[in-house]
Parts: C-alpha cells; sequence; structure tokens
C-alpha cells in the first residue's frame, strides 16, 4: 500500500471521527444556543442534562436492554426536569441573567452530588445494541457501525430541528422571540410558555446527547462539566441562538478537536480554546449570531 | 451608582461593624484551624472583590478570573522555588506576571461584552489552565509546585504562625479593600458604572468606554495578582486547580451571592462559602448537594445578592 | 479474659494437683483478672487514638476514594475499632481531589479534631502537597495509593509513610515479562498525561528496551480526552502489542474504543494494573478478556488472606475489591500493627514513625510485604490476565515477580542519580 493512500485513509477515518464528535456536541449544543437565543440565558446546568440523561437510561437499558427505550426515557425524563427547572425557577428572574445563571450553577451541583447519591460513582458504559456492533469496511476504510449510526441519527435530528424552525407556527414564534422578545411578546406570543418548551427540548437534546455517546463515552461523576466548555466553544463559534451555528460550529469544532489531538498533540489544550478566542475578538457574536 | 450614605443604610452598618471587630479582634481567641478559615476568607475576598471591579461596576462578568490569580501565584511559586529569589521580588514578579498578563489579555477581551465576555474569559482561563497543565518544565504538571518559603521567613518578619499570617493577609486585604473603595468612587469609577448602565450613552458623552473597560480588566487582574500571591504563601504550594473551571465559577459565585457592585457584598459571599464549605462537609459528604440548595435558595430570597437584600439596584 | 481462661486451662492440664499448684493457679488467674481489668481500667483511661482520614468523596473521583475507605472500614471493624488496648476514632473529611482542600482538610483535622495519626487521599498532587505540611506538624501520615515515585525517592518525608507502591515499581518486572515471556519486540505505548502515566510508562521502557525491544510509538492522552479514536486510529497495525496505562472512566472508553476500531484481537492489549482493576472491570464486557496487566494486587489473588478479605469485602459492600479497597484493608492493618507494636503509644510520634517503618503485618492480601531503606513497600508484582471465570472478569495471576523493590534490580544511589521519569 502507498503511503499516499495510506494517508487517505487515515484523512478519512479522523474526518469521521471529527464528525461524530460533530454529531455529540450538537445534539448538546443546539439546546444550548436555542435556550440562549430565547432566553439569554447561560446554562452552566447544561452539562448536567448531558450527565442525567445517560445515567436515567441506564436504568432503562440494564432493565430493558433497549437502547431505544433508555433513549426515549432519559428524553422524558431530563426533559421534564427542564421544564420544572425553567417554569419555577429561572422564569423569576426573566430579566436577570446573572441570577440565572447562579440559579443554574446551584442546580449543576444539586444534579452532580444527587447522580453520585443515587447512581453511585463507579463509571459504565450502555450496551451496545446489536446490531450496530461491529464495523462497516468500505475500501480499505474501517469506521465502527455504531458512530455512523450516531452521526446519520443526529443529522435527522438536525433536520428536524430545521424543520420546525423554519416551516412550523411554533417555529416562526420561536424565530420571532429570539430576534425580539419583547416585540414577540407584544404579538401574542406565550413567551414564557415558548421559553420554557425550548428549555425542555434543549434539556431533552443534551440527554439524547448523552445517551448516543452511552455505548462509546460512557457515563461516570464529572462527565457534567466534561463537554460543557466544548458545547460553549461550539455556540461562540456559530453566533448564540443560532441552530445553523451549533451545526457549522459543531463540525468546526469536532474537526479541529480530532486533527488537533493527533497533529500537534502538544497544543492539544489549546487547539479548541485558541480558536475561539480568536474568533470571539475577531467577531464577537460568532459565525450566525446577532448581537 | 452607590452612594456612602446609601450603601451603609438599615441593617448593614451594625452588621459591619460586627464583621469589622470579628476580622481585627477575634482571631487571638480562636483556634489555629478557625484563624486558617478566616485567612482564606480575607485572601479569598480580595480576589471577589476585584472581580466585583469588573463584573459589578464595570458590568463584564468574567469567568476566567482565577487564572489571573493562579498565574500570579505560580509566579510566586516559580521564583521562589526554582530560582531561590529573595520576598519582595517574588511578591513583585508575581504581581507584574498577573498584571501584565491581564494588560496583554485585556487587549484581546476589553471591545467584548456581556455573555460574549463571560465565554472569552472562559475561554482564556481553559487555555492559562491548560498552560499550567502542559508547561511542565516550569510549573510541575498536575503535580504541581510545592516549597513557596513560609511568608514569614522569607519575608524576615520577626512573629509567625497563623495569626501572625492572618494579619499580614487583612492588612493586604484591608490596603486593597481601600484602594478599590476609592477607586469605585472616583470619578473613573462611576465612569465604569456609567458603562455598565449604557455604553452608547457614555460614548456620545465622549468617553473612551473601550480604553476603561481595558484598564478595568488590568486593574481587576492587577488585584487578583495581589490575592493570588498571597494564597501561594498561604498554601505554600500551587496547581493547576488553582486556575480551573471550577475555581473560576466559585468565585463568580462569591460575588453574585455576596451582591454585585458593593464591594463589601463579595467580601460577605467570599466569607460565606468558605466557610459553609468547611463546616458542612465536617458533618457530611452530601455537603455538595447542600451548597447548590444553599445557593438556590439563596438566590431566589436574594437575587441581587445577601448584601443588597430588601434594597434595588443601587 | 483470654489470658485468664489460657492460665486456667494449662493449669487444668497438669496430672498432680498439689497445694502449690493449686494456689498458683489461683494466683494466675488472680493476676490474669488483675490485668484484664487493669487494661480495662487503662482503656478507659486513654483516651482514644485519633485518626484522620482524607479522601475524595464527592466530584469526579468519588468512587475511588470511597473504595479505599471502604477498605479502611472493613478492617476496623474487624479489629472492633480497637487497638494497643485503645479505641480507634475514625475522622473522615473529603479532600475532592483537589490539592488545596486537601491541604484545608488536613488542617482542620490536626489543628481542629487533634488527630494522632492521618491516613489517605489519592492523587499525587494532593499527595505532594500535603507532605511538607504534615512535616511541619510532626504527624504520622500513611499514604495508601499516592504512587508518585518521589515521594519515597528524592523528595522523601520522614513523617509520610508510603504502603502502596511507586507508579514504576510493577512496570519494572513487566518490561522484562513483556520481553522475554511475551516475546514482544516493538510496542506503542499511550497513557493519560500526567505524572502518575508518564512513571508507569518510563519504568516499563526502560526495562523493556534495556532488554532490547522497541517503542513504536508514544502517545500522552490528555486527561480531559473521552473519545480516543484520533489516537487509536493512528496507531500502527505493525506492533506486537499496545500498552496502555488508564483508569476509571477512562480506561472504559479505551477498551470500548479499542474494540471499536478492530484493534482488539487484533493488536494484543498490554498495561499497567489500574487499566484492567476491578474498579472498572466488572463494568468492561468480553473485549477487556486477554489483557495482560502488572500490580501489586489482584482481586482474584488466589490465596487464603486474599480469598478471606474478598469474600468479606464481597459480602460487606456488594462488589469486588479493587486495588483501592485492598490499599487501606491493608493500610490500616499496617498502621494498626504498628499501634499494637508501640503498645498503643501513638503520643510519642517519633518512636511511632519508627516502629511503624519497623512492622511486618502478616496475612495480607496482596502477599508478604516490608519496607525498604526509602519507606517504600518491598512487595510482590503479579503478572495478570483478564479471564471470564464463572461469568466475571477477573485478572487471574499468570505470574508473580516476588520481593519487587521499587529501584528494581538497580543500585538506588544510581537510580537516584538518573532524573524522575518523564514524558
Amino acid at each position: 500500500m502507498s503511503i499516499d493512500l495510506l494517508s487517505v485513509i487515515y484523512l478519512i477515518t479522523q474526518t469521521l471521527n471529527g464528525l461524530f464528535s460533530a454529531a455529540l456536541l450538537f445534539l448538546i449544543a443546539s439546546g444550548l444556543t436555542l435556550a440562549f437565543g430565547v432566553m439569554r440565558i447561560v446554562n452552566i446546568a447544561h452539562g448536567s442534562f448531558y450527565m442525567l440523561g445517560v445515567y436515567v437510561a441506564w436504568t432503562v437499558v440494564t432493565r430493558t436492554q433497549s437502547l431505544l427505550l433508555g433513549a426515549i426515557a432519559a428524553i422524558l425524563v431530563v426533559g421534564a426536569i427542564g421544564f420544572a427547572m425553567q417554569r419555577f425557577f429561572l422564569r423569576r428572574f426573566a430579566a436577570d441573567p446573572l441570577a440565572q445563571m447562579m440559579m443554574t450553577m446551584g442546580f449543576a451541583l444539586v444534579f452532580r452530588d444527587a447522580a453520585l447519591m443515587v447512581w453511585g460513582g463507579d463509571p459504565f458504559t450502555l450496551a451496545y445494541p446489536r446490531l450496530l456492533r461491529g464495523s462497516v469496511e468500505v475500501a480499505e476504510v474501517v469506521f465502527p457501525r455504531y458512530r455512523l449510526f450516531v452521526i446519520v441519527v443526529a443529522a435527522l435530528v438536525g433536520a428536524g430541528l430545521w424543520m420546525v424552525n423554519e416551516r412550523t407556527l411554533i417555529g416562526a414564534r420561536l424565530r420571532a422571540t429570539v430576534d425580539d422578545p419583547e416585540m414577540a411578546s407584544a404579538t401574542g406570543i406565550n413567551v414564557p410558555l415558548l421559553s420554557g418548551l425550548v428549555f425542555a427540548v434543549g434539556a431533552g437534546l443534551a440527554a439524547f446527547g448523552g445517551v448516543m455517546g452511552g455505548p462509546i463515552l460512557g457515563g461516570y461523576p464529572g462527565m457534567d462539566f466534561d463537554l460543557l466548555p466544548l458545547a460553549f466553544v461550539v455556540v461562540i463559534v456559530g453566533g448564540m441562538g443560532s441552530l445553523k451555528g451549533a451545526l457549522v460550529g459543531a463540525i468546526a469544532v469536532g474537526m479541529i478537536d480530532n486533527f488537533g489531538k493527533v497533529l500537534v498533540p502538544e497544543l492539544s489544550y489549546f487547539t479548541l480554546f485558541a480558536p475561539m478566542v480568536l474568533m470571539l475578538a475577531i467577531k464577537p457574536t460568532g459565525l450566525y449570531g446577532r448581537a | 451608582m452607590a452612594e456612602r450614605s446609601e450603601a451603609l443604610q438599615g441593617w448593614r452598618l451594625p452588621v459591619l461593624v460586627v464583621l469589622g471587630v470579628l476580622l481585627l479582634a477575634g482571631p487571638p481567641l480562636l483556634t489555629s484551624y478557625w484563624v486558617g478559615l478566616l485567612t482564606q476568607a480575607v485572601i479569598l475576598a480580595i480576589l471577589a472583590m476585584s472581580l466585583d471591579l469588573l463584573l459589578g461596576y464595570t458590568g463584564l462578568p468574567s469567568l476566567g478570573h482565577a487564572a489571573i490569580f493562579g498565574v500570579a501565584a505560580y509566579g510566586v511559586a516559580v521564583l521562589s522555588t526554582r530560582y531561590q529569589l529573595g520576598f519582595w521580588t517574588c511578591v513583585a514578579g508575581g504581581i507584574l506576571a498577573g498584571t501584565l498578563l491581564s494588560a496583554l489579555l485585556g487587549l484581546i477581551v476589553s471591545h467584548v461584552r456581556d455573555v460574549y465576555f463571560l465565554m472569552i474569559t472562559l475561554a482564556l482561563g481553559m487555555v492559562l489552565w491548560g498552560l499550567s497543565y502542559r508547561w511542565i518544565p516550569m510549573t510541575g504538571g498536575d503535580n504541581g509546585l510545592s516549597g513557596i518559603p513560609s511568608l514569614e521567613a522569607h519575608a524576615g518578619l520577626p512573629f509567625s504562625g497563623p495569626i501572625a499570617f492572618y494579619y499580614v493577609a487583612l492588612f493586604v486585604f484591608a490596603v486593597s479593600g481601600a484602594l478599590m473603595a476609592v477607586l469605585v468612587r472616583s470619578p473613573f469609577g462611576l465612569t465604569l458604572c456609567g458603562i455598565r448602565e449604557s455604553e452608547p450613552r457614555m460614548r456620545s458623552l465622549g468617553y473612551n468606554t473601550w480604553l476603561h473597560c481595558y484598564l478595568s480588566y488590568v486593574l481587576a487582574g492587577a488585584f487578583a495578582s495581589v490575592s493570588g500571591v498571597v494564597w501561594a504563601y498561604y498554601n505554600s504550594f500551587v496547581s493547576p486547580t488553582y486556575l480551573d473551571l471550577t475555581a473560576s465559577s466559585e468565585l463568580f459565585l462569591m460575588v453574585t451571592l455576596g451582591g454585585p457592585a458593593t464591594l463589601i457584598g463579595p467580601v460577605v459571599g467570599a466569607g460565606v462559602i468558605v466557610l459553609l464549605k468547611n463546616v458542612i462537609s465536617a458533618y457530611t459528604a452530601r455537603w455538595l448537594l447542600i451548597l447548590g440548595i444553599v445557593y438556590i435558595v439563596a438566590i431566589l430570597a436574594a437575587p441581587k445578592g445577601l448584601w443588597n437584600l430588601r434594597r434595588g439596584r443601587s | 479474659m483470654s489470658g485468664a481462661t489460657g492460665t486456667n486451662a494449662t493449669e487444668a492440664q497438669s496430672s498432680q494437683r498439689t497445694l502449690l499448684q493449686m494456689f498458683l493457679c489461683a494466683l494466675g488467674v488472680s493476676v490474669a483478672l488483675f490485668v484484664v481489668a487493669g487494661a480495662a481500667i487503662s482503656a478507659q483511661a486513654k483516651p482514644p487514638i485519633k485518626v484522620g482520614f482524607l479522601v475524595p468523596l464527592s466530584g469526579a473521583n468519588a468512587q475511588n476514594g470511597r473504595d479505599i475507605l471502604n477498605g479502611f472500614l472493613l478492617y476496623l471493624e474487624e479489629i472492633g475499632y480497637r487497638a494497643g488496648g485503645r479505641e480507634i476514632q475514625l475522622i473522615v473529611e473529603d479532600d475532592e481531589a483537589i490539592p488545596a482542600v486537601g491541604l484545608t482538610k488536613a488542617r482542620k483535622l490536626i489543628e481542629r479534631d487533634q488527630v494522632h495519626l492521618m491516613a489517605g487521599t489519592l492523587l499525587s498532587s494532593t499527595g505532594y502537597a500535603l507532605a511538607p505540611y504534615i512535616d511541619s506538624m510532626k504527624i504520622p501520615m500513611v499514604y495508601p495509593v499516592v504512587s508518585a515515585d518521589d515521594l519515597t525517592q528524592r523528595r522523601r518525608s520522614p513523617w509520610i509513610v508510603r504502603t502502596g507502591y511507586t507508579g514504576s515499581q510493577p512496570n519494572h518486572p513487566f518490561g522484562e515479562y513483556a520481553y522475554h515471556t511475551l516475546k514482544l519486540r516493538k510496542v506503542t505505548t499511550i497513557a493519560l498525561d500526567y505524572a502518575f502515566g508518564w512513571e508507569s510508562v518510563g519504568g516499563f521502557e526502560r526495562t523493556f528496551v534495556a532488554e532490547g525491544g522497541t517503542i513504536d510509538q508514544r502517545i500522552w492522552a490528555p486527561v480531559s480526552v473521552h473519545d480516543f479514536a484520533p489516537y487509536l486510529a493512528s496507531i500502527s497495525r505493525d506492533v506486537d502489542a499496545v500498552y496502555a496505562l488508564f483508569l476509571g472512566r477512562t480506561a472504559l472508553q479505551f477498551m470500548r474504543q479499542y474494540e471499536e476500531y478492530g484493534l482488539h484481537g487484533r493488536v494484543p492489549l498490554i498495561g499497567a494494573g489500574p487499566t484492567t482493576d476491578e474498579h472498572v472491570l466488572p463494568a468492561m464486557g468480553d473485549e477487556a478478556i486477554g489483557t495482560i496487566t502488572a500490580l501489586h494486587y489482584s482481586g482474584a489473588l488466589d490465596t487464603p488472606a486474599n480469598k478471606k478479605f474478598a469474600a468479606t469485602y464481597r459480602a460487606r459492600y456488594k462488589k469486588v475489591p479493587s486495588y483501592y479497597a485492598e490499599s487501606m484493608y491493608t493500610g490500616g492493618k499496617w498502621l494498626i500493627a504498628g499501634i499494637e507494636a508501640a503498645g498503643g503509644n501513638v503520643e510519642d510520634r517519633a518512636a511511632f514513625v519508627q516502629t511503624l517503618r519497623a512492622v511486618k503485618p502478616m496475612d495480607l492480601p496482596r502477599g508478604p510485604v516490608e519496607f525498604d531503606d526509602y519507606g517504600n513497600p518491598i512487595e510482590n508484582v503479579y503478572i495478570r490476565r483478564v479471564e471470564r471465570v464463572n461469568g466475571e472478569l477477573q485478572n487471574t495471576v499468570i505470574h508473580t515477580f516476588p520481593r519487587v523493590s521499587q529501584f528494581w534490580k538497580y543500585n538506588p544511589a544510581d537510580y537516584l542519580k538518573q532524573p524522575l521519569y518523564s514524558r
């Protein structure tokens, strides 16, 4: 095999790896960016939703052996937690982003310790669905089947979100609220209810991201703050409040992360955050964000 | 904008007097453990006040402020353990390291506002944390650097021990606090508050808002560095955990819980958090859960911070 | 009362019952009773021995901390919280795996609770941060897990007694084993990028290369990495084996992903003990089978002492003991042996540390141990292979290197002239 072919295979494999990271990041970051768009809230507890998702799924998967049931349970339970959190706690401080952020910090601590209390601190992975075991081999490129599945699922979720956002009444209301909450409220849009729904959907998506990553990345204490900074990078690069930005940002971050790790391992702590700093320094609103 | 008379109205004056007396006269009556906690509270109070300059007065929420503090601490550690330099060189070196770094980073962040400021400082904090972790020949990596000489011996003080250290820290705290109090009441400080309230208006009045934000960032960094230097001597070691996101978040909570734009509020916040953490965790392993609930309840009861309780934003 | 009945029984066995003997018997009983009563009185008079204990109980390392604590509790329960005629009082604090917090909590235990002895902590960073303070307060402290080489090499502390191991210790013999027995010639290493990783890989590499082996790639993964795919994709399939050091969730993730990328079964996996330690092994699947690692303990170690320990531990905590759990069962046994040897006198702290360094606790789960002149245990190193036995994964011991010192076969003085293992 020639060196060129090897490097092409290598390039394709690493690109697919990057896409897998991007898929997970998109699931987590899309909720974060929407919540910010509608409520101007920086949700420090968003990583907790991701963590709670995989823990809830663990409980269900170990009893039913079904990743699908686990995912459904995770989305419903964590979505409900998110909705309640917004409805009973965050909504009171709609005009005070600092108080909201502190509140989410408090919740992040509570969720972290509650998870430790309920599920213990041993790390675990979710069982693979049987159909998705093994690898796909296409012309010398070997890639895990499950990772391809996650990429496809995330793409479908992205398409679904885009459809809702662009083609439905609720999407129109959402866009109007992101543009100008006061104006939206004046035109009769129930902004508090919409905010609650967006927050719940965001929480559910993060939980779903946790479940999708479950068979590979598993669940463990501390995972809540593991991906949170990365999700923030995605949201910032893409522009806060923009779904399209979350998608582009996730792909950019996924690629930079993967190639950075192998090409410049010495700088692996910086390859992610340095571009974010540059982005913010040059164009603070990100690729698709509004000021 | 805080007026002196308004700042101390109602229950605040008696509380302040009690706190002052406690800080001044308490330690000789306390055991060394409580003196230690009080010392921590006082050092972190300097840090919290420095973040208040930025977050409370200028309206620039930083989630990477602990990184500046950490860099100053590393400055002391590197100069004193690797180069065996004298006390004042180490102190000046630590403060300079943090301040110069702020001056440099300030150039990048000073035109960024609101939540974007939060994010850019978070990112810079992560980069600096990575540096402390990765630049092993200088920082010792994850093991950090230990063996910083004791402050009393290094400075050649005639007295030593926890109480002596406490009063040194209290002195630094008092001087820094006084300087910051003067600063926020100066025309410069009032301009910062003006920028927080309405930047376009200040700009149309002819103020260079970028420069004001820049100076605010550098000054906050300078005071954070002072705190970092004392902290390095207090613990006699440094580690990357000084700079991490958890440290910055906790600091952020000290300010917001205590009451931004009051200077005293963050001092109260620092004290409350240091005491709560240590007291609760002595009784239960579930202290994190309880602490989280305390934060949530505190925000519900006093969304503007404890020191602003029963008062609108000043 | 055991002293009294013992005397009685001996006397009763004598065939000739003379008055003198009866008198002696009575005397013996009364003396024994007096001793026991006296001990009881003096035990009441003597205040309990306070032991301060530090481990992470919250955050990412909470479970490791819990395992360490559980091992200690198990032993303390066995001896009924009594040693040297005194009650043992345990005071536990959460160090959060943050060095500054560890130091604050150590101050609390020593200055406020006035503990006589200290034990615990998990991370090397906390270990290094505590050392100067422990030395300044002159409190004997047992480090059951902290494995930073230099704590018993170039930066020794007179007050800290390590009952665990050094990161490189099991890996020195393992490098030779890999070359001679496993017949490996070219190995790629991948490890967490911090001191524990460097010391483990460094120890392995030193002996493996000295025997004639070569290292193909040396990959360091940042501790924050959760997806190892980019590294796995760049490992050459031509190497004889991959040497890995991971622990906790990284071990689990790495093992999963090693299989995902088709390396399992194609390139044999070897590594440092924690990679397949029982703190993660039960959560692993068949992908872990066949992995060969080296450590000073295995939950499946087939000795009476370990079987007993593993069974009790499992009955008490519903899980297999990990090396973390064993660390403080053994550390506790060691500490208590020291207290017994010192007759309960822990107040003379300098003498106590000397006693502690001299005792040789018996019947330890990990096998025989003793201290070298530098304060690190000389102990067996076990080469273990992951197998499924009775439906459960375990680290089956396939070879034992007896009495391994932290300096392996090297002369300590020469060894210490060389720099610490780094990346």
